[in-house]
């Protein structure tokens, strides 16, 4: 992974200077509340429910074990012992003192990490697939043009001030699992008809109060050109973006607003002007960063390893956890590894020190020393050799991080909700933990299969919950908390966004809604189809009129 | 005492103003507004100020004046010998667009001074302005923020093209000018350093 050098040092050495004394300043009354809130956003501090929240940078969710040492480390020393993974791919402590966030900065510094512009109205975390570098589906690992996105945006003098947060993903597979089509720019890398690193770019989608997905504003763009053009973009909607009304400030307003057509003709005239200026990306600066992203040094291994074959056909439990949690890899003999945390009855997300360190450890051993996270709130090793997992199936199980949950319905991406954040307008992680209690079988989890329910407590959306299978929405009725359920979004080459089924629940009502959605997928499926393809054939009249039948029986 | 800092040569000092700022009298017409916050967005094209304002404005006699785009774009013939002696510059609100005043001058290096108006710290337009006016529009001279301004916001200014600072009153140009030094080498080109960071330092692997 990226290293960084004595100018990227120097970089995050002088901003931890910069934030203490603008933290200093404020605790001494010199700068008003008003005044520091940007400052200590664009440093990823909120003042939450019941402390400030602090949300760690992890550029394109890439760790080393080091890295995650020092996090759970800091968890302990600052926190109560535990961080939540977020759907940024970052890591958030939810109970740190303002007085200690320089402290943790500069510690976080001498790990190479930061905090820088993980919130505020600036670029934010460049974001990818998790499986970067090692997917066999990948046409380019997108990594080296994240980093370059990322040293780019990082205190961009132009774009300092946006009009709203701005977020970019990139991306390089075949099957798109960085969500392009959900940021504000979504960079799509692939090979062009010359053989040359070409990037499709998406303009305006998000998730959110108004979640839409993106437009395609250039279908081929050399990669040479990815900073200046980004540049136009940014350009344009800091200028024309909205500034009035908070929720109309998006990028994707503008687009829309002006209509796709006439968006891009903007961008085109500024980029114009743009083009081949000095931002624009060298030969030599993608090789340079690449180097760091080249493929681990991998041993030759056949494709098939007898002790695992023999582990798998032995024990039933390993079977089910290799078919949910282990992922096909480019090198013959390797594996990817989710660790689950999302266990039931712990909040998605979360993770304790102790598990930091644990998984630290297992990316020693078995990893090269290497982890990311995926904006499912999962960690992956991403190069595990097959005869080695076993082991450590074993080792994971004791910390907890082996539930074969990935990708069944108690995989469940949440939102830390009300429980913590002061935004949201009901609890989400409760309902999520009501919901895997009520599918607690493994075997019918199974037989479910491939699902997302994804929870956000409020319109924010950052639990992605309008690309759910099931998307479950906390709204807020006369000061009490409401569910509203949404089937039929998706993630993915073939996003969509879901529709909502009627009106919203209470609570207690959510397991058994989402079982009565379930119960009519059970009946109504083909063998050979998921939850979200029985949705899109059949509509979502069948969910609904079981679902609310059911309630006005029992309301009588 | 002066709240003005500028730069020169790259170096930044506190020194007196000579130039007197021109204000647009009040309006009287009440201003559109949406959501508490007064639309003023491109989309809208809305003319933000009313020809009574223009005529209202009261320009001094003499010295050196700085005036509203607009003022200046109305009363061009009456304002065209101050600028041929070097005594006026021009100002722009935040949400107004760079085309008329570029018409309005065969260069805009005739005026001696733009200054950009920003009402709240946090419009970040000033910085795409500043951009423009250096990058594409090649201005030269001195380019001023004022208004909310503010010290932590300094080293944007200054990479955005911006050479002098007017503090707000109430805060002290002495302390804001450490923030000019706030991070030694930037990683991107910007208006005031054209060169990337991967261009200026052959940065090799570790």
């Amino acid at each position: 992974m990226y290293k960084y050098d004595k100018l990227d040092q120097q970089i995050v050495d002088e901003r931890v200077a910069q934030y203490r004394d603008q933290t200093r300043r404020f605790l001494a009354g010199e700068l008003t509340e008003d005044e520091f809130r940007p400052l200590r956003l664009q440093n990823g501090l909120y003042i939450q429910r019941y402390a400030p929240m602090l949300r760690i940078a992890v550029p394109y969710g890439m760790l080393s074990s080091k890295q995650l040492r020092k996090l759970g480390d800091i968890a302990k020393r600052y926190d109560k012992g535990y961080g939540h993974f977020s759907t940024r791919q970052n890591l958030q402590l939810n109970w740190p003192k303002l007085e200690d966030s320089p402290d943790i900065l500069a510690e976080l510094a001498t790990v190479e990490m930061h905090a820088i512009q993980t919130s505020g109205n600036c670029v934010r975390n460049i974001t990818t697939d998790q499986f970067a570098g090692i997917a066999p589906d990948e046409v380019i690992d997108p990594r080296a043009m994240a980093e370059i996105l990322r040293q780019w945006s990082t205190f961009h003098p132009e774009f300092a001030l946006l009009p709203r947060k701005f977020k970019i993903a990139v991306s390089g597979t075949k099957q798109d699992r960085a969500v392009v089509q959900a940021h504000d720019i979504g960079l799509e890398f692939y090979t062009d008809t010359n053989n040359k690193l070409a990037i499709r770019v998406w303009v305006g989608g998000g998730l959110g109060r108004t979640p839409i997905l993106g437009s395609m504003i250039r279908e081929h763009l050399e990669w040479q050109h990815a900073l200046t053009y980004c540049e136009a973009i940014i350009r344009v909607y800091n200028l024309h973006g909205r500034r009035d009304n908070i929720f109309k400030a998006r990028i994707k307003i503008l687009v829309k607003a002006l209509g796709a057509d006439e968006f891009r003709d903007q961008v085109e005239a500024e980029w114009a002007h743009l083009k081949d200026s000095p931002n624009t990306i060298t030969e030599a600066e993608l090789k340079r960063v690449d180097k760091y992203f080249e493929p681990m040094p991998y041993e030759k291994l056949p494709a098939h390893n007898a002790s695992f074959d023999a582990a798998i056909a032995s024990s039933p439990a390993f079977a089910s956890w290799v078919k949910r949690c282990v992922h096909p890899h480019k090198q013959p003999g390797y594996r990817a590894v989710t660790l689950s945390l999302k266990p039931t009855g712990i909040a998605p997300g979360d993770a304790t020190t102790e598990q930091m360190h644990a998984v630290a450890d297992l990316a020693d051993e078995y990893s090269f020393g290497e982890l990311r996270v995926s904006h499912e709130q999962n960690l992956i090793l991403a190069d595990v050799k097959l005869s080695d997992l076993f082991a450590l199936w074993e080792k994971a199980r004791k910390h907890g991080l082996a539930t074969p949950n990935i990708g069944l319905l108690t995989d469940i991406i949440c939102c830390p909700g009300g429980d913590f954040c002061s935004l949201a307008n009901a609890k989400s992680i409760p309902i999520a933990q009501a919901i895997q209690e009520q599918f607690d079988n493994l075997d019918y989890l199974h037989d479910i299969g491939d699902i997302e329910i994804n929870i956000s407590g409020c319109m924010n959306g950052c639990g992605h919950h309008s690309v759910g299978h099931i998307g479950i929405l906390g709204v807020d009725k006369d000061g009490s908390e409401w569910y509203q359920v949404s089937i039929g979004g998706k993630q993915g080459n073939d996003a969509s966004l879901g529709a909502v089924i009627g009106p919203s629940f209470a609570a207690e009502e959510m397991p058994g809604v989402v079982q009565r959605l379930i119960d009519v997928y059970i009946a109504e499926r083909t063998p050979e189809e998921h939850f979200i393809d029985t949705v899109r054939r059949l509509g979502v009249a069948p969910f609904k009129a079981y679902v609310y039948a059911e309630k006005e029986v029992s309301h009588v | 005492m002066s709240n003005l800092i500028r730069l020169m040569n790259g170096e930044a000092s506190v020194v007196a103003d000579e130039w007197q700022t021109v204000a647009l009298p009040a309006s009287n017409e009440v201003e559109r507004k949406q959501a508490g916050k007064v639309v003023l967005f491109k989309l809208t094209g809305e003319n933000s100020v009313s020809a009574e304002q223009i005529a209202a404005t009261v320009i001094p006699a003499n010295g050196k004046i700085l005036v509203p785009l607009s003022v200046w774009l109305a009363r061009k013939d009456e304002l065209l010998g101050r600028l041929n002696t070097g005594e006026l510059g021009v100002w722009l609100h935040t949400h107004e667009t760079l085309d008329t005043l570029l018409a309005s001058v065969d260069s805009l290096d005739k005026f001696p001074i733009i200054a950009v108006f920003v009402e709240r710290f946090a419009d970040g337009r000033i910085f795409s302005l500043g951009t423009l006016l250096r990058t594409r529009h090649g201005f030269k001279n001195e380019l001023r923020a004022f208004g909310d301004v503010l010290r932590d916001q300094l080293f944007f200014l200054k990479r955005s093209g911006f050479t002098s600072y007017l503090i707000r009153a109430d805060r002290s140009a002495e302390d804001a000018l450490k923030s000019l030094k706030d991070f030694t080498e930037p990683y991107q080109g910007a208006a005031d350093n054209p060169v990337p960071v991967f261009k200026r330092y052959s940065r090799s692997n570790a």
